[in-house]
């Protein structure tokens, strides 16, 4: 999800095929009378031809009325939207804030992917600060963004519209139904609900019977679903936040290592399949870091580093967990250095490194070895001790883990290319056994896949929500 | 500025406990030169329903070869509301309404029966006092019946809320806009399954399934006076034809 042309309060969100824009617009109107101190919030959707032949243009069609007051009833009567901070002058002037939705491409499921670009355009508008003055005190100034900064809406929760759609007698459910699910389907139920597990808004509007136990369960799992969705929605508008802060900042053309660190925001989900294709290539890493890419640069950085060992570990990939041998461990390396570990790369020019680090193989043995216990989540001498590790080696084993600490947040182009053709890393530290490691790895590797599993589990295969950029793609 | 929705003595504002509904009262076969026809009183909610149909499709583009077609339209009169409001066709509500009322009657509608025909269905609001949703789809089910139009199932319907801790059943217009939630449950009685669900504001999953309940037992209430005063039409109209021998 990105925005378009780098506005505030633009999102475009792909889910799967359905593409939906929805743009966010401020403008001071009166407020009704019977909310004086309140702004208000419309939603307005658009159905156009552009999205589905099917749509015919002109007034709003029934369809396009439903999803505009479904989206419309899971902000307002939940109040995630803070209506009486849009006030500027009780009962006379107040923000009306507009959520125009564009259907673009619709193959199925216009609900959900509808009310997640509503929910980040309104995330990401940033409505002109006004101040009330003049010589009366009744004046509003609406002040440029230049001169003041803009301030956001305050949004108190995040509804997330989750579809299921009823086949045969009702007691068959999908989740997320594609255009072609829906053409056939019996019926089905929208339920939009937060990531605290409170329900904001149920539609079933008619269509096959269900039975109540049927509802509770689609309910139950909207609810894992609505907090999946909430992180990967807070994590776009993070990086939108990051990159707005960056584009503030007058820099100079060298010093681009800083828009790095912002997009290597990890996306554990896709990490892993994409690595069994990017393993092999020599790419130079961290080439493109727009957000769209996120996802293959992180596995670069690992290409860059498994190198040497491309064919092992395409292998080793392709089968899942229980391995033996360190060999594999390090062919599980996925966590990697995307993870927790800011590897500011590769892309500043050697003038802003200050010191190469010194390196001999030996040195760099021990190093990966504590470096991977660090990227494990913080593994501690005590967890080590747990084994039976000696004395001496477990301090040095924490002194390598302090080391590497520094290490891994360290930068040097030599790393990446000399480092590798280490390939796989036998540790020294042999008094852990081999079944330990592995299982470490699978640790590993299944803590970067909770994301992943129930995503995979209940999406029917095909789609797979992703967001991506809008016409403002920086290629 | 929080309104007492339940008395502690556990009465509401009009003097009913939570799990009772309002007074209902219906007829059917209140405008003769329609098919089907019907009259439904919940409390001061009054709604009426009249139905039109099996006829040939009026838009040729729009039929469908194996089943009928079912158009809904929902409209509130001006003098419905305490305030006078002159609505027009285009009014948002009024358009998911109507598609929220026909697909709910629509599941019940044994379509395949019917090839290349429609049912249309006018549901007229003549006295909104909240729950009008509910009281379009009993008087609506009942008109169809009262046409003569296959049906699966009766569909009935029934509204209930949570305001002060308590699930209430059947909310009139002042409990409506206290601002707790909203459910609306269009329910086979036979059949024992939901088709309509609609619900609005923040609930906790537990209290929503409180609600549900609730709701679901209401419509059941309805589900036995719709089948009772169904009856009773039946037989009059029987006796009146000299089928009944009294």
């Amino acid at each position: 999800m990105a925005t378009s042309n780098g506005e505030d309060g633009s999102v475009e969100v792909q889910l799967g095929q359905t593409r939906v824009l929805a743009v966010v617009k401020g403008e001071i109107t009166q407020p009704y009378p019977d909310r004086g101190n309140e702004g208000s919030l419309a939603i307005f959707t658009e159905f156009s031809p552009m999205g589905d032949p099917a749509f015919e243009p002109g007034r709003p069609s029934e369809m396009a009325v439903e999803l505009g007051r479904i989206i419309d009833r899971g902000l307002r009567e939940s109040r995630a939207v803070d209506t009486e901070s849009l006030c500027i002058l009780s009962g006379r002037s107040v923000w009306s804030i507009r959520v125009d939705i564009h259907i673009l491409d619709n193959y199925g499921n216009l609900v959900d992917a509808a009310n997640l670009a509503a929910l980040a355009a309104l995330l990401s508008y940033r409505r002109p600060e006004c101040t009330v003055g003049g010589d009366d005190g009744q004046q509003i100034i609406v002040h440029p963004p230049e001169v003041r900064e803009p301030v956001g809406l305050i949004i108190h929760h995040l509804p997330i519209a989750v579809t299921f759609a009823f086949f045969g007698d009702g007691n068959f459910q999908v989740l997320d139904p594609n255009l072609k699910e829906e053409e056939v389907m019996g019926g089905r139920i929208t339920i939009t609900i937060n990531s605290q597990g409170e329900i904001c808004a149920v539609q079933k509007g008619g269509g096959v019977g269900v039975s109540a136990s049927e509802v509770m369960r689609c309910l139950r799992i909207a609810a894992a679903k609505a907090q999946s969705m909430t992180e990967t929605l807070k994590k776009a508008v993070e990086i939108h936040e990051i990159e707005r802060a960056q584009r503030k900042i007058r820099r100079h053309p060298n010093l681009q290592n800083q828009i790095d660190t912002a997009s290597s925001v990890p996306n554990p989900i896709k990490k892993i399949e994409v690595e069994m294709e990017e393993t092999s290539e020599d790419i130079e890493p961290k080439q493109a870091l727009d957000t769209e890419r996120g996802i293959k640069d992180l596995s670069m950085s690992d290409s860059s580093r498994m190198k040497s060992t491309e064919t092992e570990v395409a292998e080793t990939l392709t089968e899942k967990p229980s391995r033996a041998g360190g060999r594999d461990l390090f062919a599980g390396g996925e966590s990697a250095w995307g993870d927790d570990v800011k590897l500011t790369p590769l892309k500043g020019s050697p003038g802003t490194r200050s010191t190469l680090f010194p390196l001999d193989s030996d040195a760099l043995v021990e190093f990966d070895v504590a470096a991977r216990a660090v990227l494990r989540g913080g593994v501690s001498s005590q967890r080590m001790s747990s084994k039976l590790v000696s004395e001496p080696l477990q301090r040095q084993i924490s002194d390598q883990i302090a080391a590497a600490a520094v290490y891994a947040n360290q930068t040097s182009p030599l790393i990446s290319e000399d480092a590798r053709p280490l390939g796989p890393i036998f540790p020294r530290v042999g008094d852990m056994d081999s079944t330990e490691e592995s299982d470490a790895a699978l640790e590993t590797k299944s803590v970067s896949q909770p994301e992943g599993t129930p995503v995979n589990f209940y999406f029917s295969g095909k789609k797979k929500p992703k967001k991506r950029g809008g016409s403002g793609r920086q290629d | 500025m929080a309104t007492e929705f339940v008395s502690p003595e556990g009465l509401r504002l009009d003097g009913r406990r939570p799990p009772e509904m309002r007074h209902l009262h219906a007829v059917v076969g209140v405008v003769p030169s329609a098919d089907g026809s019907a009259l439904f009183h919940m409390g001061n909610t009054q709604v009426m329903a009249v139905v039109y149909g099996p006829h040939e499709v009026h838009n040729k583009a729009h039929q469908l070869h194996d089943k009928a077609l079912v158009r809904c339209e929902y409209s509130m009169a001006a003098f419905s509301t305490g305030e006078r409001r002159r609505r027009g066709k285009t009014d948002r509500r009024a358009t998911e309404l109507s598609l929220v009322i026909g697909q709910t009657l629509e599941a019940a509608i044994m379509t395949h029966l019917l090839p290349r025909s429609q049912i249309d269905i006018y549901v007229q609001v003549l006295q909104a006092d909240g729950g009008t949703r509910a009281a379009c789809i009993n008087a609506a089910s009942m008109a169809l019946a009262d046409a003569g139009i296959p049906m699966r199932d009766l569909v009935v319907s029934c509204a209930a809320g949570y305001l002060n801790s308590t699930p209430l059943l059947d909310l009139n217009y002042q409990e409506d806009s206290g601002g707790g939630p909203d459910l609306v449950v269009g329910y086979f009685p036979k059949l024992e399954k939901l088709s309509l669900l609609q619900m609005d504001s923040k609930v906790s999953i537990e209290t929503f399934e409180k609600v549900l309940e609730l709701a679901t037992e209401g419509a059941k209430a309805v589900a036995t006076f719709t089948r009772e005063k169904l009856l009773e039409n039946t037989r009059t109209l029987a006796s009146a034809r000299g089928h009944l021998k009294i």
